[in-house]
């Protein structure tokens, strides 16, 4: 036994100086995510930003203000809610001063690319095309959630608790194994087949360690569930095989844009079977159930753009949740929907605004193909004729009689709008009778111009 | 302490095989004396057949799924192919395989000799069950020509209510397996209450025996939720009542709350008995008494228990409520604690024993590997702030592949190797048995521990597709399934061999010191020729190694007098 003491010391030092080690990478944003989110935004390079940066970033700082008096959405009425919100408030202020000034704006380009013609993109899709941050330990992406440090800390010190652990107990076994082995001449010695002190020293060890781990789980899960008093709201509504986030001023977006520094809060349903929000970066999953609402939190750190995936299953697109580009040939989705966090309360503030004016401007074709992307029609429907779950937009029998079950219908703007409305009604044959009805949730407006894109289509 | 140089020569003379009749296998010939048979031997093997072929199917469909996980996008199926691959994976190897593969296969054959007894308590039961197990495992495969299923194995509302599959199909099959999964549990419990010998009292038992007795009490206890939670399914698709469907204002999330409350003890369903056969091959193969044989049989019994407390850590993201998740995430520690008193239990064993690297020793040394590492991962998954990260990802998927494959199954091969001998009468060949158990543990590491890193970086189960960034990690994984997929098949094939190919094993060929190991080899119908000695449990004194793989206790030579033997009394005899 004494022989053995210091050989358990050593393995507990070496596995917490590995786990440490592999969270190493990690520390920075721990510390930076603390006092100034924009300390971690500074460096970043943003492609969009251009030579207009000082321009652009002028205009920032004036708006941050009002703008965070605007869009940070009281959701308790009560006076001690202020404090709170003051701070986040301040601190959002805060980046947008620093972060302004050194990543620029693309709002002023991204305009003009707009007025361009329709193929250009919009500057916060451009954002939302960037790669995602890949960086991080071996082990996890950086957390880029200033709630989820604790629960990372708690990670890597299981971590380290686990590496100790087995390969405490791996040593033994081998050990015991090479030692005891069976060989001429050797034989099992007697020892004792119970020893109260032993297993009670054993039984009590790992009780202490279990009330611990408990009791820091539950006190660091407390932080990652509850949202601060004031906070950006966002509705979350998820249907097969889309994400849809409403945001305050009504703009609607399969990608989901945040304000870094400011905490966010989803408020998430489900039109059709269970799905799972799941942002690995935030360290935030919480399952959408229909016709009950969920809540989840965050508190971005640094701008950037994050995986954003379904994690519950549900169905056939389960793993191509809100897919804006499949690949045509091997079936895989090379952009999926992503959380954008904007560098501060005004870049958010200038998305709504932007996306809003974009939509009121676009051509119906244009609003159309829009929506086609942002509505999740493109996890079913192809544009280019071949059959997904669903079949493709791109129908050549435009005005002829088509087959439906149980009878024939004539494809023209009343069967189309028929079908987006009330799915189920004219179901073609051949394929699943599983489109949710976008019955009330399509402007005029829309409809239109999901006509007209369908109609394009017909050459 | 006796020692190979040291024993009457009489010993290795002593009869091996039934003398004066038949053993079980040569007792009746033709398909009737198997389809009607009422021997728990022949029942347990015909149910071993059955779960080996499970296993070699639900297998393929593991290859299968890796094999499309080897690059992103489509590289053999699409999705909705990957996602009925992936249900039957799972369907096929929990309900088929897993949950009887170690009591009502090997339990079957075993217990009833471990006990010294004739045969089970109701050998009709007992057939009933197995012919419950055949339809419910037709019905499962019979999915697959009837459009399939799509709902993953846990069968979660709504999708399962929505979905076009073969759903109810599934259901019907779930429930009756669900019924031969209870009528097992019920026939072992009084097996084990009434049919021990006189003088075996509750702490002479054979551990594995302990674990059987824990895990029929789970059998029996929550094995009808599962039932009724399949009817209620099956209902509300039908009629459209309102139970789990929220559009007519059910609740899904109750749905979860009835399946993981069969589904969790279902774990230890799978694991209890894997703990069991652990306790005895160690035992056996390391000549040592097991160490703190109470803790051991109290912590099966109090792993029992708990496991019908902490279902709600399966919905920590479900939407259940805070208070709930903390209560349940409190009880999912308590857990731990049984688990690991029963590791250092089994270490200390092997202190100062002889340990003999047989076949059924490494799965054995590999389940103490492997299911540390199952364990110790659950701690992460326990906690709830980590947990709402690693929640629905592969970390998830391979904790518990180490706990189901990595722990149950291996346990299943240890014991599958230990007792092969016994109720086979051959032995197979040693050499590649062990150069497979190694693949085993190497595929199996191989296959899942990449699995970790990738569910950790945020990798969501039930994927056809991924980003690019895991794909090192799925094609390492992949390697590994083949290398595991390999090395079950060689074994199955070596185990079939043996029948024609394996020299006749003797009575006892690696010295085990419970009862079956007096019966002769393969047992007669009713097991024994004469009324076994019960010796003390554990004990190894007495044993000596008279040639290779034969043992014999010295106390049987004919110059030893004194044994006494266990009074058969009145027990019934079939």
């Amino acid at each position: 036994m004494k022989r053995v003491l210091p050989v358990l010391l050593a393995l507990f030092i070496a596995s917490i100086a590995f786990s440490a080690s592999s969270a190493s990478a990690q520390a920075p944003s721990g510390s930076a995510a603390a006092p100034v989110p924009a300390a971690a935004a500074a460096p970043t390079a943003d492609p969009t930003s251009g030579s207009n940066a000082a321009t652009a970033g002028s205009a920032a700082t004036g708006s941050a203000a009002t703008g965070s008096a605007a869009m940070v959405n009281d959701t308790a009425a009560t006076g001690s809610a202020a404090t709170g919100s003051a701070a986040t408030g301040s601190a959002a202020t805060g980046s947008a001063a620093t972060g302004s000034a050194t990543t620029g704006s693309a709002a002023a380009p991204a305009a003009a690319a707009a007025a361009k013609g329709p193929q250009a993109k919009a500057w916060y899709d451009v954002l939302a095309d960037k790669p995602i941050e890949e960086e991080g330990t071996f082990w996890m992406p950086k957390a880029v959630n200033q709630a989820a440090d604790e629960s990372d800390m708690m990670f890597y010190a299981v971590l380290a608790l686990s590496i100790f652990f087995f390969s405490a107990i791996t040593i033994c076994v081998v050990y015991f194994t090479i030692k005891y082995r069976h060989r001429p001449g050797h034989k099992a010695e007697p020892s004792a087949s119970h020893n109260d002190v032993l297993e009670i020293t054993w039984t009590v060890i790992p009780t202490i360690i279990c009330v611990f781990l408990f009791w820091y789980g539950w006190h660091s899960y407390i932080r990652v569930v509850t949202p601060p008093n004031k906070a950006v709201e966002i509705d979350v509504l998820a249907w097969r095989w889309n994400w849809q986030f409403t945001h305050e001023n009504g703009v609607t977006d399969s990608d989901l844009h945040v304000p870094a520094g400011v905490p966010v809060r989803l408020v998430m349903t489900s039109k059709d079977v269970l799905h799972s929000f799941y942002a690995p970066a935030m360290r935030v999953k919480q399952d959408l159930v229909p016709r009950r609402y969920t809540y989840a939190w965050f508190l971005a750190t640094k701008p950037g753009t994050y995986r954003l995936t379904c994690a519950e299953y549900c169905g056939t697109s389960h793993a191509q949740m809100a897919c804006l580009d499949v690949d045509p040939v091997t079936g895989h989705c090379n952009r999926r929907a992503v959380v954008v966090v904007h560098k501060d309360l005004e870049e958010y503030e200038r998305y709504l605004n932007d996306k809003v004016a974009d939509q009121m401007n676009m051509s119906p074709i244009d609003l159309g193909k829009m929506l086609y992307d942002k509505k999740g029609c493109s996890s079913c429907h192809t544009v280019d004729g071949s059959a997904r779950v669903g079949p493709s937009w791109k129908q050549p029998d435009w005005g002829k009689e088509i087959q439906i079950v149980g009878g024939t219908v004539k494809m023209d703007e009343n069967y189309v709008r028929e079908s987006i409305l009330y799915p189920a009604k004219k179901a073609r044959p051949g394929f699943p009778n599983s489109m949710p009805p976008f019955e009330g949730q399509l402007k005029e407006k829309e409809l239109l111009g999901l006509i007209a894109y369908i109609k394009s289509l017909k050459q | 302490m006796a020692t190979t140089d040291e024993f009457p020569e009489s010993l290795k003379s002593l009869p091996q095989g039934p003398v004066n009749e038949p053993d079980f296998l040569q007792v009746a010939k033709g398909w009737r004396s198997w389809a009607f048979t009422l021997d728990h031997k022949r029942i347990g093997m015909m149910y071993l057949f059955g779960i080996l072929f499970s296993l070699l199917l639900g297998g393929s469909f593991a290859l299968l799924l890796r094999t499309e996980l080897w690059a992103p996008g489509k590289t053999i199926v699409g999705a909705d192919t990957y996602n009925q691959f992936f249900t039957l994976h799972g369907a096929v190897m929990v309900f088929l395989v897993i949950i009887p593969g170690i009591p009502a296969a090997l339990g079957n054959i075993i217990m009833p000799i471990q006990l010294g007894a004739p045969d089970v308590a109701f050998p009709r039961l007992n057939l009933a069950s197995f012919y419950l197990w055949c339809s419910g495992a037709l019905l499962l495969v019979l999915t697959i020509p009837f459009g399939g299923l799509d709902t993953g194995w846990t069968l979660y509302t709504p999708y399962s209510l929505e979905t076009h599959s073969a759903v109810m199909i599934a259901t019907f099959g779930v429930f009756l397996l669900g019924f031969s999964s209870i009528f097992t549990g019920l026939n072992f419990l009084v097996t084990i209450h009434k049919f021990r010998p006189q003088g075996m009292g509750w702490f002479q038992m054979p551990l594995n025996i302990w674990a059987l007795y824990g895990t029929a009490v789970m059998q029996v206890l929550a094995t009808p939720v599962l039932g009724i939670t399949v009817l209620l399914l099956t209902v509300e698709r039908l009629g459209h009542i309102g139970i789990f469907d929220p559009a007519m204002g059910g609740d899904p999330v109750l749905f979860q709350h009835f399946f993981w409350f069969y589904s969790h003890p279902a774990v230890y369903i799978m694991i209890i008995p894997g703990m069991g056969v652990i306790s005895e091959l160690i035992s056996t193969y390391a000549r040592k008494p097991i160490f703190g044989y109470r803790f051991v049989a109290y912590s099966s019994l109090s792993l029992a228990l708990l496991s019908f407390l902490v279902w709600g850590h399966h919905m920590f993201v479900s939407g259940q409520s805070r208070l709930a998740n903390m209560v349940f995430s409190a009880l999912t520690f308590t857990v731990g604690i049984p688990s690991a008193i029963k590791v250092f239990n089994w270490i200390a064993t092997l202190y100062k024993g002889d340990i003999r690297l047989k076949t059924g020793m490494l799965y054995a040394l590999s389940f103490l590997l492997l299911f540390t590492i199952g364990g110790l991962t659950g701690l992460f998954l326990g906690i709830l702030s980590v947990d709402v990260h690693l929640h629905d990802t592969y970390f998830v998927v391979a904790h518990f592949h180490y706990v189901m494959m990595g722990s149950t199954l291996v346990a299943f091969l240890g014991a599958l190797h230990h007792w092969w001998p016994k109720f086979t009468g051959r032995m197979y060949n040693e050499s590649l048995a062990r150069t497979c158990a190694i693949g085993v543990f190497i595929g199996f590491n191989t296959t899942f521990m990449p699995q970790f890193v990738m569910g950790a970086r945020g990798m969501p189960r039930r994927y056809w597709d991924y980003d690019p960034q895991y794909q090192v990690f799925h094609q390492i994984s992949t390697i590994g399934a083949f290398i595991l997929g390999i090395s079950l098949f060689i074994t199955v094939c070596y185990l079939m061999s043996s029948f024609w190919t394996g020299k006749k094993a003797p009575r006892n060929p690696w010295g085990g010191s419970s009862l079956e190991w007096q019966a002769p080899t393969p047992p007669t119908l009713y097991n024994f020729e004469k009324p076994p000695v019960l010796h003390e449990i554990y004990n190894y004194d007495d044993l000596v190694e008279v040639a290779e793989d034969r043992w014999e206790r010295l106390s049987d030579a004919p110059e030893y007098q004194g044994a006494v033997p266990v009074a058969s009394g009145d027990r019934e005899h079939h």
